[in-house]
């Protein structure tokens, strides 16, 4: 009998048997090949956009994947580090022979953590919970508390042109029954589709002629308490390649031929709109001239490329001609074809913030199987759904991290409350409070929260304590050092072309000036013995402290809302003419509190106002008593 | 819930009176801000005599009933203001309350405050519930009407054009390695942004839908001499004697007078008649004139119905704007010939008070009064007035910190905001627009 059973051990997994086994509990992780757990199936590279942030995110509440992305890279760069300081992030490239072998070694260091191999086809049910697992050839685990993070293996089919191949990701064995198991169970299966680019001997690849992307130059880790693995001058490269008229008039001659236009998926299986396959491209963009590729290094260890962007359904032959009409390609040998997958997801509609199941209890899911996309996405959740299995079996409230708290809390509230349609990646877009939610305070964010409920060590929150305190020192001594406007400090200004300040100013509140940087604060106070993280952290809030402060306003209304709680019995029926679509979602999501009714869509304002006023009257009555 | 609403809660008309009334945590410290006189601590439920002023303007002499929370009907602080009716005043009054940091109340709020905080019992909250009801359909219908096709389709036209720019932005941040993308340099966004600020502010100006119950009508009576222009202008305003306001000295305009007009103000404003001159004196007045028929809302161009559309009425009609113009046909005995035009035109004799009424019914249709004045459209208009105001705001907001070199991504905050407010007059929700733009306009991804 185990406490937890983690079922596979991809990104959401890992992340997911980790917490629990350091947060004290006897946790089993069930892999189906333990040869290919953290396994990157798809990209060799891990951050981007957001989800740079998510990593960072992840690493704050203690966990692991920020801190084998900085074991195991071999390029990293800082995104929109021009651009401006809220939507910077990370994004290394991974080596794929590296990263597992890395995240291999945490697992093992991890007390408490047993690893099995096992196909789960079925999970053990008594009174509506989860009581543990069933294995292909019988065998039964029990526990708990199960976590499925069963990824893109649930009665998954490889397409390839008209091949249609039982199969889950690269040749590895699927799951036939569980997603069966979990309808019969009353959980919705949804059906979804993915699909990754070709593989190609790097010895094939004509690299003269391809321009050349390099990392950048200077030690940048995920990890708040990671020193950098590399040496900066041993970066590997990546290259950009294009498509041109040739490429197009080969996909638009073969459409027929494509699994996707062919008319060989699914029907309904539906496909990430961020992620379109490269004859979608072709059809939806036909003015388009040129769409640009990137050949990225898969490992140092072997010589293969993944090129990314040209990810297709097309049969083999037409991949080979698409492939040699790229530049530098002309002679490239697939070493993988590129492939659409098509997998069976639950609704994330019947999920809790928690990520607990509403049907079954102490049932919690995470990853690719509650409809998203992307390692980043998958290793969040599988934190989450971790440390609320834990707080569950404590008897504790479950850890739900609101909007304005992280990606992750956006993640999560997005799932729950809207669902999803296609698979779902995560975006600076999709977060409406992104001032706040930036990478370089994830861990002022986080951190304190996640040593609060036991996800952070001890070691890790001395390291976190004492970054805040060099970020509040430094804030003191701009604040205490006054600057006196004598012909001495007048003549900087002139120099440096800065208006003079009309009085005696005191250097924090110099910096809140458009023009005025901490580099120029430089002249006249020392600065020396602060890192250059604190003096950012210092910037960014100083300098922006307008556009911050209206976004901490907005926040404050939304947690208002927030505190009204909905109770967990509300019976939405008897609310007097509340509008049919909006009983019907409320019905359907129970949202936790008012401010996540508000974001569900077919819910008006009015139906708020009812609902508000539904609750007044039969709870206060238990009030009064 | 936490935040102060107000709104005029006496009927909209003409009564001497109007009451503005302020409730929530900030209600007194708001009115404490614009009014002359101290309101002490402890003080509640007591009358307060004083003037409200802003920008060093007094605006009006008024009385405030102060009642501290929690003895009142919304069991919030409120704070009343009575003061003198008449749109603008009042209006200016709430205006100024919204300035202040005040939200315009939603339709029943006042009264779902009562109920939230405890104030009203339980069978008189299923009337509650059933106001609410009743009041957002009527006005979610009116806002419609009043928003009509037109003003959503320009609406749109603005919301598209920062859906766009938003979702370029955002591709540059999303998909920073895509190079062939348009990249949004401050430059480009400084001319966007300008651009959208440029329709922006037109429909502003164009959609003040609370212009007419704020401002009134304005009817410029325009003719040659003694063609009874005077007579017209009497004849309207001894009828509505009682009350009519003296405003002289209000505008830069030489307004004759105010009538009411089912609640709504129309100012008649004589001018000078239009005629060529080389008078130096009668020169200016002409160019007033022209100013005002320009400005005004309505051209009522008197005739002499017996003599029927002269030459050198022709002339002056030529520039009239057709779509503003009335003609009216003053006849001083029966005899008079039916006139061919294609401007709308009204028989009337301004002296027996004939055709008056015809005169006025036109006017009511032009400007569909009577679906104006009906209890909720002030709410809605000054709701829509509202939230334009703040999209432009932000606009210019966004467009001032572009000047102090505020980086792009702080800067597509005030685009959000904006863009949030116009589908806000609309009734629309902010959803995935952004992301689903995104995917739509730029080709990225594996």
């Amino acid at each position: 009998m185990y406490d937890i059973i983690v079922v596979g051990a991809g990104h959401a997994g890992i992340e997911a048997a980790h917490i629990c086994a350091k947060m004290g509990f006897n946790t089993l992780l069930l892999s189906s090949n333990l040869n290919n757990i953290a396994d990157m199936a798809c990209n060799p590279s891990i951050g981007g956009s957001a989800k740079g942030v998510i990593v960072r995110e992840i690493d704050a509440l203690g966990g692991l994947m920020g801190k084998a992305s900085d074991e195991s890279h071999f390029q990293i760069k800082m995104l929109n580090n021009s651009k401006g300081p809220v939507i910077r992030a990370l994004r290394a490239q991974i080596d794929k022979k590296v990263y597992p072998k890395v995240m291999r070694r945490y697992l093992d260091e991890t007390k408490k953590l047993i690893l099995k191999e096992g196909m789960v086809e079925d999970i053990i049910i008594k009174n509506n919970q989860v009581k543990g697992v069933i294995l292909s050839d019988n065998k039964r685990f029990e526990s708990k508390i199960v976590i499925l993070t069963t990824g893109t293996y649930l009665n998954s089919n490889i397409l390839i042109g008209d091949e249609n191949i039982v199969s889950g990701p690269h040749g590895e064995k699927r799951s036939n029954f569980l997603s069966l198991n979990l309808k019969k169970y009353g959980i919705n299966i949804k059906r979804l589709k993915t699909g990754t680019p070709q593989r190609i001997k790097g010895d094939s690849i004509n690299f003269n002629v391809l321009k050349e992307e390099k990392g950048d130059d200077h030690y940048w880790t995920f990890s708040f308490d990671i020193k950098p693995q590399y040496k900066i001058n041993e970066q590997q490269k990546c290259y950009l390649v294009y498509t041109n008229a040739k490429t197009h008039k080969i996909i638009n001659e073969n459409l027929d031929r494509s699994a996707m236009y062919g008319g060989y998926l699914t029907k309904g299986a539906v496909g990430p709109r961020y992620c379109p396959s490269i004859e979608d491209k072709i059809v939806r963009f036909s003015d388009k001239e040129r769409h640009q590729l990137f050949l990225e290094p898969e490992s140092i260890y072997y010589d293969e490329w993944y090129l990314q962007g040209f990810s297709t359904s097309m049969p083999r032959d037409v991949q080979e001609k698409m492939l040699h009409s790229l530049e530098g390609l002309e002679n490239a040998v697939i070493s993988k074809y590129a492939y659409a997958i098509e997998y069976d997801s639950i609704d994330p509609i019947q999920i809790n913030a928690s990520l607990e199941n509403k049907i079954i209890k102490n049932l919690f899911t995470a990853g690719q199987i509650n409809g998203t996309s992307g390692y980043e996405e998958a290793a969040a959740q599988g934190i989450m759904a971790g440390i609320n299995a834990v707080l569950k079996l404590k008897k504790k409230e479950p850890f739900i991290l609101k909007r304005y708290d992280a990606y992750i809390g956006v993640l999560i509230d997005d799932l729950v409350t809207k669902g999803i349609i296609d698979p779902y990646r995560m975006l600076t877009s999709r977060a409406e409070y992104r001032l706040i939610l930036r990478h370089d305070n994830a861990d002022i964010r986080l951190t304190e929260k996640g040593y609060k409920i036991g996800s952070v060590s001890k070691e890790k929150y001395e390291i976190f304590k004492k970054r805040v305190n060099e970020i509040e020192k430094l804030k003191q001594i701009l604040k205490d050092k006054k600057l006196h406007i004598n012909e001495e400090v007048k003549e900087i200004f002139k120099i440096n072309n800065i208006n003079v300040p009309a009085s005696n100013i005191n250097l924090l509140s110099l910096l809140n000036r458009p023009e005025i940087s901490i580099e120029f604060l430089k002249n006249f106070v020392d600065l020396s013995m602060f890192s250059k993280d604190a003096i950012e952290e210092v910037e960014i809030e100083t300098k922006y402290s307008g556009y911050i402060q209206k976004e901490y306003r907005a926040i404050e209304k939304l947690a208002k809302l927030e505190e009204k709680k909905i109770p967990e019995d509300i019976d939405y029926t008897k609310i007097k003419n509340i509008a049919s679509e909006a009983r019907s979602k409320l019905e359907e999501i129970r949202p936790l509190n008012i401010a996540q009714a508000s974001r569900i869509s077919g819910v008006n304002p009015v139906d708020i106002s009812l609902l508000l006023i539904y609750l007044k009257k039969e709870y206060s009555k238990d009030e009064n008593k | 819930m936490d935040d102060t609403i107000c709104a005029i809660s006496t009927a909209q008309g003409i009564g001497a009176i109007s009451i503005i009334r302020v409730s929530g945590s900030e209600a007194i410290k708001i009115v404490q801000s614009i009014f002359s006189n101290e309101i002490k601590s402890k003080e509640t439920h007591v009358i307060k005599y004083g003037k409200i002023i802003y920008n060093k303007e007094i605006i009006d002499e008024v009385l405030l009933m102060v009642m501290r929370s929690p003895k009142t009907y919304t069991k919030e602080d409120i704070v009343e203001i009575n003061c003198h009716g008449g749109y603008n005043t009042t209006n200016m009054i709430l205006r100024i309350l919204l300035d202040k940091g005040c939200r315009l109340a939603e339709p029943g709020e006042f009264t779902k405050r009562a109920f939230l905080n405890g104030r009203i019992n339980l069978l008189e909250s299923e009337a509650v519930n059933d106001l609410i009801m009743a009041k957002t359909d009527s006005k979610r219908k009116l806002s419609l009407n009043q928003i009509g096709g037109k003003l959503t389709i320009k609406i749109n036209e603005i919301r598209d054009m920062l859906l766009s720019l938003m979702a370029n932005i955002e591709v540059n941040i999303d998909y920073p390695e895509y190079t062939d993308n348009l990249v949004i340099t401050k430059k480009l966004l400084n001319e966007k942004l300008n651009e959208i600020a440029k329709y922006l502010s037109k429909l502003v100006k164009e959609s003040e839908y609370g212009r007419i119950v704020s401002n009134g009508i304005m009817v410029a009576i325009v003719g040659k001499p003694n063609v009874g222009k005077s007579s017209i202008l009497n004849s309207l305003l001894d009828e509505e004697r009682a009350i009519v306001t003296d405003v002289a000295g209000t505008t830069r305009d030489i307004v004759e007078g105010v009538v009411s007009l089912n609640g709504i103000e129309v100012k008649l404003v004589d001018t000078a008649g239009i005629r060529e001159t080389k008078d130096v004196v009668e020169k200016i007045g002409v160019e007033k004139s022209l100013e005002i028929i320009q400005k005004c809302d309505v051209i009522l161009f008197v005739i002499d119905a017996t003599t029927g559309i002269t030459k050198e009425d022709k002339k002056i009609l030529n520039k009239l704007d057709i779509n503003k113009t009335i003609i009216f046909a003053n006849k001083d005995d029966l005899k008079h010939k039916k006139i061919i035009t294609n401007f709308e035109i009204v028989y009337g004799n301004a002296k027996t008070l004939d055709g008056l009424d015809n005169l006025k019914n036109k006017l009511i249709e032009k400007f569909n009064i009577s679906e104006i004045n009906r209890d909720l459209t002030y709410l809605s208009n000054s709701r829509q007035l509202d939230l334009i105001k703040k999209a432009n705001d932000s606009l210019i907001n966004g467009l001032n910190s572009l000047k102090n070199n505020i980086p792009i991504d702080m800067i597509e905050t005030d685009l959000r905001a904006c863009y949030e407010y116009l589908s806000e007059i609309l009734g629309e929700r902010y959803e995935e627009d952004l992301v689903n733009r995104l995917f739509k306009d730029f080709c990225v991804g594996k």
